[in-house]
């Protein structure tokens, strides 16, 4: 699948400013604050921090899928030389704990599912956590593995969502006897009602998307001790604070016991959204005394054994008028959760909303089901849900538009989500959108109506096709689960100030938005602006974290209000020196100068040092602030791709792609292009390559490794467009919407709508691998 | 468990450890050598976030083992940035054009490229894309890695040019 170089690049029109725009920081395209240390080898990650006499850790994983661990024999094992500590299901506390990255909720009834413990004696999925070992080296703990013995009473694994839902009777756990973890309906309107309607068009379709993994290039990592009485872990995680929230529950211990901290990771996308290693290594500490003990995941076990995205199927029926108007559509979705609950439910009911929102015209109607499996635990990842409806949904769009000869941009026009939509569920509003004008750019930049008219008559063995595909993706996770970001900033006695974001850096480039918002509000500029990347829950102000592409919204706030806090404190001091009133000052490029003029009274550095240091009146200016977020706003965005196809090959080749986003206000052009082509380039995959394999038997995972499993590299990327329509949102902090996720979700079904653009061949599960399209191209007589 | 003394020069300055005979260079430059720069992702020569040159060419220090660099000269990214701690032209061009997201692949990136920046005559895209496929990035998409690296071929052979 090697892609053409394409020499048209996408020429990035050179916006017109305003004044004020060209003193604003935000909106510029910065470098990034951390990328220095990071290309010079400075930059720490956890694996750089272990100090040399660390202990090391292993896990030792079940070796059936569904079962009891009965006994152990450990003689052998406790005989390697190096051995410090081995430990078993049998001897962790008898607590049940959860592991979702979401905020903790105080109504019992929204609160997470406890159903693992920290090595667990009911085995649930093949690789479960039964066992570990801690030794001096890691070849002593591998070693020690190998010896260990056991002996399980042993189940028939429960590999599909059929399969769990047919074999109840030994459930996968007691607490949920049908193996459904979840279930719920919604209605809009009156289904049975609408569809009574004389005239309409039904279309119906069935499709399935994978199980698919993260593969961030740092595997799982951390390590704990002890200090001044607490537990320390460091991590390499999404979320600091709702791991230790998680490792206080696993260990049945105060959370001011639990300290975590967490340096530069080596990417998350979601599989860090989750507690992985972290609470059985607080634990393994303690069983030496608070040595410092890393337990670090091989790339195989990150792949195995942490977290993978949901499997779904969907079955969608659409009615509609001639015109092309919706006027009843119900979805129908299983998810597939594999042993552990982790996020469970909440994906798939965030993609059936999603069905709802996007398209929300006419009778609209629900139904989802989580149900537990055998298989590998299924968690976050990018985009919580959406990759998987809108690969169903925007194929069958244009599985609408091949029955009913509309235009499928018509039809997603006449349909899709406006200005102003107030969701009837979650009341999420759409406060601004750009949908329109980002499909009328994709739609120019591609040439997309004419070629595929052209497209659609051909034949021949290599062929063409083009596709698009639309989204709607919410900025935060309000009202489902509490929205909470809190900020500080201190100045320093040469005018400089140290930001403290809860908020995390991932790689996607949170810590350059928040140093860049600061020095917008403050009015100082971006070198004075000292971010602390590293979180540490002793010190670091709350937030639960990098996930749900929230962090700009509601950490974005959480800096403008301290920021604007911060300032008051800073003009007020500054007022009291120069005798005038703050309210008459502002700041502008670290200097204090009357408002709305420009010459500098006073430096911010020689406010600094005097409310430091003054004899008279000493004050250290500070300002900490939470921003508890009730709002939320769609982003939205299009792929449009052409693809080649060579059909006797069953082989796809992109031609061109372009993904348009409308994320509001863009803050950083650098970063917000970056995190498009991380997306398109994970979109691709999920789109052509990705799917996890597990042996039928065993329920084992086959290609648990990153040569078999087959994640986008150079040569297989196409040149990625990206461009951005900005409507500035009145919600978010700089007129920012969500950005994060959303890249990777419309590329998947943009291809496949471009397969059946170039073939007449509706695929309707991805990827669109060789294997898959050689079965469907034969039954399509291609071949 | 066998303990051999090796020889060789790492980041220009001449070297001896004394190494276990089945521990990779990765192991040697991360531990002993102390050269953090050095990134793994998975052990097994997969990734490239463990690539170091040796002898000129790029290699995963995770499958070479420490006794094979025997005599050898060794260049990690400690060795890529300037001597007075500034930014060399690639890892310039990495910062600027963006090509930097979670970072964990970086140094392995600006060690495959520095045989691509060198060389005499400019490469395509394709090229560049086919030298650096060995590398994976679960970040960028590659755009803006290729970006930087044909950014600072280019003004090399430039600069050679020049004179
Ligand atoms: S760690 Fe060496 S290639 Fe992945
Ligand atoms: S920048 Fe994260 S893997 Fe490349």
């Amino acid at each position: 699948m090697l892609s053409e170089p394409n020499q048209t690049k996408l020429t990035q029109k050179m916006p017109i400013l305003t004044l004020e725009e060209m003193m604003s920081i935000v909106g510029r395209s910065l470098n990034r604050v951390d990328a220095s240390d990071k290309v010079t080898g400075k930059a720490k990650y956890t694996g750089d921090l272990v100090t040399p006499n660390t202990l090391v850790a292993k896990v030792l994983h079940s070796t059936i899928a569904n079962g009891v661990v009965k006994s152990f024999n450990l003689d052998e094992a406790w005989k390697v030389a190096g051995v410090v500590d081995i430990v078993t299901c049998f001897d962790v506390p008898d607590i049940a704990f959860p592991t979702a990255g979401h905020p903790w909720s105080t109504v019992e009834a929204y609160q997470d599912i406890a159903d693992r413990k920290l090595l667990n004696t009911r085995v649930r999925l093949y690789g479960d956590d039964i066992a570990a070992v801690i030794a001096e080296t890691e070849i002593a703990a591998q070693r020690a593995l190998k010896k260990i013995e056991v002996t399980y009473e042993e189940y028939k694994p429960l590999l599909t969502i059929e399969e769990a839902l047919a074999n109840t009777e030994i459930p996968i756990h007691d607490e949920f006897p049908t193996n459904i973890v979840k279930s719920h309906k919604y209605e809009i309107g009156n289904f049975e009602e609408a569809i009574k309607a004389p005239n309409l068009i039904k279309v119906e379709g069935e499709y399935e998307t994978p199980i698919v993994k993260h593969c961030h290039i740092e595997p799982a990592i951390s390590f704990a001790y002890e200090e001044a009485g607490k537990i320390v872990v460091v991590s390499s995680t999404q979320i600091p604070h709702i791991v230790r929230r998680v490792c206080s529950q696993a260990l049945g211990l105060p959370i001011g016991k639990i300290r975590i901290i967490k340096p530069y990771i080596g990417g998350g996308f979601g599989n860090r959204q989750d507690a992985l290693t972290e609470p059985l290594n607080a634990y393994l500490t303690t069983r030496v005394r608070g040595r410092p003990v890393k337990l670090e995941y091989t790339r195989e076990e990150t792949f195995a054994f942490t977290r993978v995205r949901h499997a779904m199927h969907f079955k969608i029926t659409s009615y509609l008028n001639r015109e092309g108007d919706f006027v009843a559509r119900s979805v129908k979705a299983y998810s597939n959760q594999g042993g552990y609950a982790s996020h469970a439910h909440a994906l798939v009911a965030n993609a059936i909303n999603a069905f709802r929102m996007m398209y929300p015209v006419g009778a609209i109607k629900g139904e989802a089901y989580t149900v537990y499996t055998n298989l590998a635990t299924a968690g976050a990842m990018r985009a919580y849900g959406i990759p998987q409806i809108s690969f169903a949904l925007e194929s069958h769009i244009d599985d609408i538009a091949k029955v009913t000869g509309l235009d499928p941009i018509a039809i997603r026009k006449r349909n899709m989500m406006k200005l102003g939509y107030v969701d009837p569920i979650t009341t999420i509003t759409c406060h601004s959108t750009g949908l329109e004008e980002c499909i009328e750019r994709g739609e120019k930049y591609l040439n997309y109506s004419e070629k595929r008219e052209k497209y659609s008559k051909q034949s021949g063995a290599i062929r063409r096709g083009v596709g698009m595909s639309i989204f709607c993706y919410k900025s935060c996770v309000y009202p489902i689960n509490l929205e909470t970001s809190a900020c500080r900033l201190v100045l320093n006695q040469d005018g400089s100030a140290q930001l403290q974001m809860g908020a995390t850096e991932i790689g996607q480039g949170a810590d350059t938005v928040f140093t860049m918002m600061a020095a917008e509000t403050l009015g100082f500029t971006i070198d004075k602006i000292h971010l602390i990347s590293r979180q540490d829950t002793d010190v670091t102000p709350y937030d639960s974290g990098a996930y749900g592409s929230r962090q700009t919204y509601v950490g974005g706030m959480s800096v403008k209000k301290t920021a604007e806090k911060f300032k008051a404190e800073i003009l007020k001091f500054a007022g009291k020196l120069l005798k005038r009133d703050p309210w008459d000052l502002d700041i502008v490029e670290n200097q204090v100068v009357r408002k709305n003029k420009k010459e500098p009274l006073i430096s911010v550095a020689d406010v600094a040092i005097e409310a430091c240091y003054s004899l008279k009146e000493s004050i250290h200016i500070a300002a900490e602030e939470t921003h508890h977020c009730s709002d939320n706003t769609y982003a939205f965005g299009v792929c449009f791709v052409e693809i080649e196809v060579d059909i006797p090959l069953c082989q796809i080749k992109v031609v061109d792609i372009i993904n348009v986003h409308d994320s509001g206000k863009i803050i950083n052009l650098q970063t917000a292009t970056g995190q498009v082509h991380g997306g398109m380039s994970m979109g691709l995959g999920y789109g052509l390559t990705e799917y996890l394999k597990f042996d039928p038997k065993t329920g084992r995972m086959l290609n648990d490794n990153l040569l078999d499993y087959k994640l986008m590299t150079a040569i297989d990327t196409p040149e990625l467009h990206a461009d951005f329509v900005m409507p500035y949102d009145p919600t978010g902090p700089y007129g920012n919407k969500a950005l994060g996720e959303p890249p990777t979700i419309p590329v998947a079904p943009a291809l496949r709508n471009a397969l059946l653009n170039a073939t007449g061949v509706a695929v309707n599960s991805n990827p669109l691998n060789p294997q898959k399209l050689f079965y469907a191209f034969k039954e399509a007589n291609l071949i | 468990m066998t303990k051999k003394s090796i020889k060789c020069r790492v980041n220009g300055v001449n070297r001896e450890y004394f190494v276990d005979v089945r521990s990779s260079l990765m192991d040697l430059l991360r531990g002993p050598a102390g050269l953090d720069s050095i990134k793994h992702g998975c052990d097994v020569g997969e990734c490239g976030a463990c690539t170091v040159l040796i002898n000129g060419r790029p290699f995963n220090s995770c499958i070479y083992l420490a006794v094979w660099a025997e005599g050898k000269e060794i260049v990690t990214l400690e060795g890529v940035t300037n001597p007075d701690g500034s930014l060399s032209d690639i890892q310039q061009a990495f910062v600027d054009e963006g090509a930097v997201q979670c970072g964990i692949c970086t140094p392995g990136f600006i060690m495959a490229s520095i045989p691509i920046i060198n060389q005499e005559t400019p490469s395509t895209r394709e090229e560049i894309r086919r030298q650096i496929s060995g590398n994976l990035c679960r970040c960028t998409g590659y755009q803006k890695i290729v970006d930087a690296i044909e950014k600072t071929q280019k003004k090399r052979i430039a600069e050679k040019k020049k004179g």
